[in-house]
């Protein structure tokens, strides 16, 4: 019966665990691209920084969703990581040496140049 | 003096390449959000005549002129743009359709396929749409395996011709069956319970090889199969589909679906079938497939609200099922139990209810609780001849499950609590054999994904049963991306199970074999639990082939059993039951090829080795009736949809079956194996619009049939009379016609 107990006491830790979401902020913006594999970049470079716990961008909507840690990390770097992807953000845009880089099936039409640009 | 003059050349010379300066770059457009390389595209400077054209690739490269900086790119049927050219840097445009003046509409459309190996999953899973369920006349869950090389289709009896499935060359038993993720087909259901799920009801289905996820339980050893049945909120809100076959099967299933607010909505689902025609077409005086008639019920309540993040199914369900077998003219009313005339009547009731609650927090999508409790009472009452056979197994369910990440989404976890009670009463022949089976158990399942070339899922349970004990099942999968095209899996993993020994062999009772059951100080029949590890590796390819896209995919599998409960027919007259003393162990490979022929014509095909070797008391032997070899090709072609909707569907398949080893009797002469042969199987469907369709098809063309499937037919209350020897179909050619209609 001990086994039963200690059982739902480590399921019960877990719960708890899980409801500390003092420190999670959620929040979206656009990161242009196309299909599946723009998504899985674009995810990945999101979830490369620690502090992103989540990161889902939709086809359709062309919105990066993000679940973050505000003490771990800046809003700004997410979009550094995007960027530098090779995807286009709503506030920094991709060096054009990694954008022409990417397979044909991500190449997205580009807005006017009116944002900050990497060298 | 030298050196500084080559500095001088060397710089001279890069200067005039630099006036010689190379602008390159590619030219593409997007049709849905799809973008594509525009060949033979012009790119020009403004008012010269120096220009260029894209090759295949979309890919150009111009000298810069001194006199324009205007880069002019046209192309017929798109809007020419003028771009502005400042230095060497490559640059990709887009160039726009021109709408105004619209060319005939070309477009491409890859076809979808209906069942298909995942390249994403890190289980070796194999994904089963709706559509493919209708390439065959499957009216049941047993036949829908039929186009799915994964999934061997055998005939368990020549009594009930009920169909038994195989994965990797083992029985159902050792295949979880579950529906939504609740198991549905064990215990006393094991034997018929695939014929319990009618085709119709089933949305899609996902078939799993190896050990599987912990969360659904222990019991999984060959395989997962996991059926998802329509949903209310997304059917049709009518569905009607009636069916005849040759050998007068009568069918009919209707789905009426209402949403009855904006976040309810209820289903209600009939399926009745019904078979009252004697057929004897191999003349041995028994029927050749029983009269049979089932009613079957399911009501589906629904609750959706996305925006609080909240999912409730709730279904009711209730089954009647008869059949009736034997002697051309036995009689149940008269005959019920006679020792002259050989009979045998199968009485099955069963109501199953199933409560789930799905709740993902709306701020933190990744987090969610799920709650599933399913309870089931399954009574079936039987006389096989002058054996009974009864079992009543009341069964509850229950599985909460908490889903959340660690640190981010790239690590999942699962976890929960399963609570499971099954309760078995079995009368053979006035001996009663009862048994309660406890189990509590927990389990914690981890995922991780690289979102690149690598992901694992490890899951551990620990489980405390009141018959096998305390144990832990590990399991472990995982998916290599190799490159792009090729994709490696590994799994292994343990399971156990409790032997239901009469309810899973069922078709003995079609024999006069004497019962032995070697008793231990055991739990179960005075048998010890099964155990396995099941070893996995499969390989899977994408490729070209003379610019068709293919995929071959290469799946080996070991599963090794540490204990095994032996059915051992091997003596005539009877059937042991015991421990295995020894190895016994299942090697399963298969080599599958698919290509897509045209856009209409797709090729499917797959080779199969199982070696099922066992140690039976008189020596290590495969396993009767498992053939070693199978082949296994299907043909499918769908004409375009005309604007109308109008379309031709066009499926033919065809199983080679090997030779299976026999065990000995009367009637074969020493004749130690089956020979081999194959089946073809054909359907055409014609849809007449979105929502209606006919199809006609038949089945076992070639009319291959077991001559002589019941040992001893003649003499049915002989100790060597059996009609469990079966390795071909009873039935032969058969026609069968039906039509959907939905709105």
């Amino acid at each position: 019966m001990n086994k039963y107990i200690y059982i739902l006491f480590l399921f019960a830790t877990f719960l708890l665990n899980a409801q500390d979401s003092s420190n999670k902020q959620k929040t979206s913006f656009k990161v242009f691209g196309n299909c599946e594999m723009c998504k899985m970049r674009i995810e990945k470079a999101a979830l490369s920084l620690k502090g992103v716990k989540y990161a889902n961008w939709s086809i359709p909507e062309n919105q990066l969703t993000l679940i973050y840690n505000p003490n771990r990390i800046e809003l700004l770097d997410v979009h550094d990581s995007v960027a530098l992807s090779g995807h286009d953000t709503s506030l920094k845009e991709a060096p054009n040496d990694i954008y022409n880089e990417l397979p044909l099936c991500c190449l997205y039409p580009r807005e006017e140049k009116t944002k900050p640009r990497y060298k | 003096m030298n050196f500084k003059f080559y500095i001088f050349i060397t710089v001279f010379c890069l200067n005039i390449l630099k006036g010689q300066e190379v602008l390159t770059g590619k030219i593409v457009y997007q049709v849905e959000r799809e973008t594509k390389v525009l060949q033979g595209a012009n790119v020009y400077w403004l008012g010269t005549n120096k220009g260029s054209t894209t090759d295949n690739l979309g890919n150009f490269s111009l000298e810069l002129s001194k006199k324009s900086d205007r880069l002019i790119i046209s192309y017929l049927g798109f809007s020419s743009d003028t771009l502005k050219i400042k230095s060497n840097k490559k640059i990709i445009h887009f160039l726009k359709e021109d709408l105004s003046n619209n060319l005939d509409e070309v477009s491409l459309i890859q076809r979808k396929k209906t069942s298909k190996l995942s390249f994403t999953k890190t289980q070796n899973t194999i994904l089963v749409d709706a559509s493919e369920l209708l390439k065959a006349a499957c009216c049941n869950l047993s036949e829908s395996f039929e186009t799915n090389p994964s999934i061997d289709v055998n005939f368990s009896d020549a009594l009930t011709g009920t169909k038994q499935i195989n994965m990797l060359g083992l029985k159902s038993p050792y295949i979880l069956i579950s529906e939504e993720n609740i198991p549905m087909v064990r215990g006393a259901s094991q034997a018929y319970g695939l014929t319990f799920t009618p085709g119709t009801w089933v949305e899609s289905i996902q078939i799993s090889k190896g050990t599987g996820s912990v969360v659904n339980g222990f019991e999984s050893i060959a395989g997962q199969i996991n059926t998802e049945l329509k949903k209310p909120f997304t059917d049709n809100p009518f569905f009607l589909n009636l069916y005849g076959s040759q050998n007068g099967r009568l069918e009919l299933n209707t789905h009426l679906n209402r949403k009855v607010s904006e976040k309810w909505s209820t289903g209600l689902f009939i399926h009745l079938n019904q078979r009252n025609k004697k057929i004897d077409n191999n003349t041995d005086g028994f029927l050749d497939t029983p009269l049979s008639n089932q009613v079957n019920i399911l009501n589906r309540l629904q609750y959706i609200d996305p925006l609080k993040g909240w999912v409730i199914f709730y279904n009711l369900r209730f089954l009647n099922d008869q059949k009736q077998t034997g002697q051309l003219s036995f009689n149940p009313n008269i005959d019920k139990n006679s020792s002259t005339i050989w009979g045998s009547e199968i009485k099955t009731k069963r109501f199953d209810t199933a409560l789930k609650i799905g709740y993902v927090f709306p701020e933190y999508p990744y987090k969610s609780f799920g709650l599933q409790t399913a309870y089931s009472n399954h009574d079936q009452k039987a006389y096989f001849g002058l054996r009974n056979y009864d079992i009543f197994h009341e069964s509850f369910y229950s599985n909460l499950l908490y889903n959340s990440i660690l640190n981010n989404t790239n690590n999942k976890f699962k976890s929960g609590l399963n609570f499971s009670l099954d309760k078995y009463v079995e009368n053979i022949d006035n001996e009663y054999f009862s048994r309660t089976d406890k189990n509590f158990g927990a389990f914690f399942e981890w995922s991780h994904d690289n979102i690149d070339n690598l992901s694992f899922t490890a899951g551990m349970r620990i489980d405390f049963n009141n018959n096998i004990g305390t144990f832990i099942t590990p399991r472990l999968h995982l998916r290599y991306a190799y490159n792009t095209t090729t994709v490696i899996r590994l799994s292994s993993g343990t399971g156990r199970k409790a032997s239901n020994i009469f309810a899973e062999n069922q078709s003995i009772f079609g024999s006069n074999r004497r019962i032995y059951i070697e008793k231990g100080n055991n739990p179960f029949y005075g048998l010890l639990p099964e155990k396995a590890w099941n070893f996995g590796a499969s390989i899977s390819k994408s490729f070209t082939l003379f610019n068709k896209s293919a995929n071959l995919v290469f799946d080996y599998y070991i599963t090794r059993f540490n204990n095994q409960v032996i059915v051992d027919l091997e003596e005539e007259g009877r059937v042991s039951f015991y421990n295995l003393n020894g190895s016994s162990s299942a090697k399963s490979f298969q080599l599958s090829f698919d290509v897509d022929l045209t856009p209409q014509l797709q090729f499917k095909s797959a080779y199969k080795n199982d070696i099922v070797s066992i140690d039976y008391k008189s020596g290590t032997k495969q396993k009767q009736l498992v053939p070693k070899n199978r082949v296994f090709a299907n043909l499918s072609w769908k004409s375009l949809k005309s604007i109308n909707d109008k379309q031709w569907l066009y499926d033919i398949t065809i199983h080679h079956i090997g030779n299976q080893r026999l065990v000995s009797n009367s009637l074969n002469n020493g004749i130690s194996q089956s020979p081999s042969y194959s089946i073809l199987n054909m359907q055409l469907t014609r849809v007449f619009s979105n929502s209606s369709e006919v199809y006609v098809g038949m089945e076992n063309f070639g009319n291959y049939t077991q001559i002589n499937p019941i040992i001893s037919s003649e003499l049915p209350f002989n100790a060597n009379f059996d009609s469990s020897q079966v390795w071909a179909p009873v039935l032969g050619r058969m026609i069968y016609a039906g039509f959907r209609y939905k709105f």
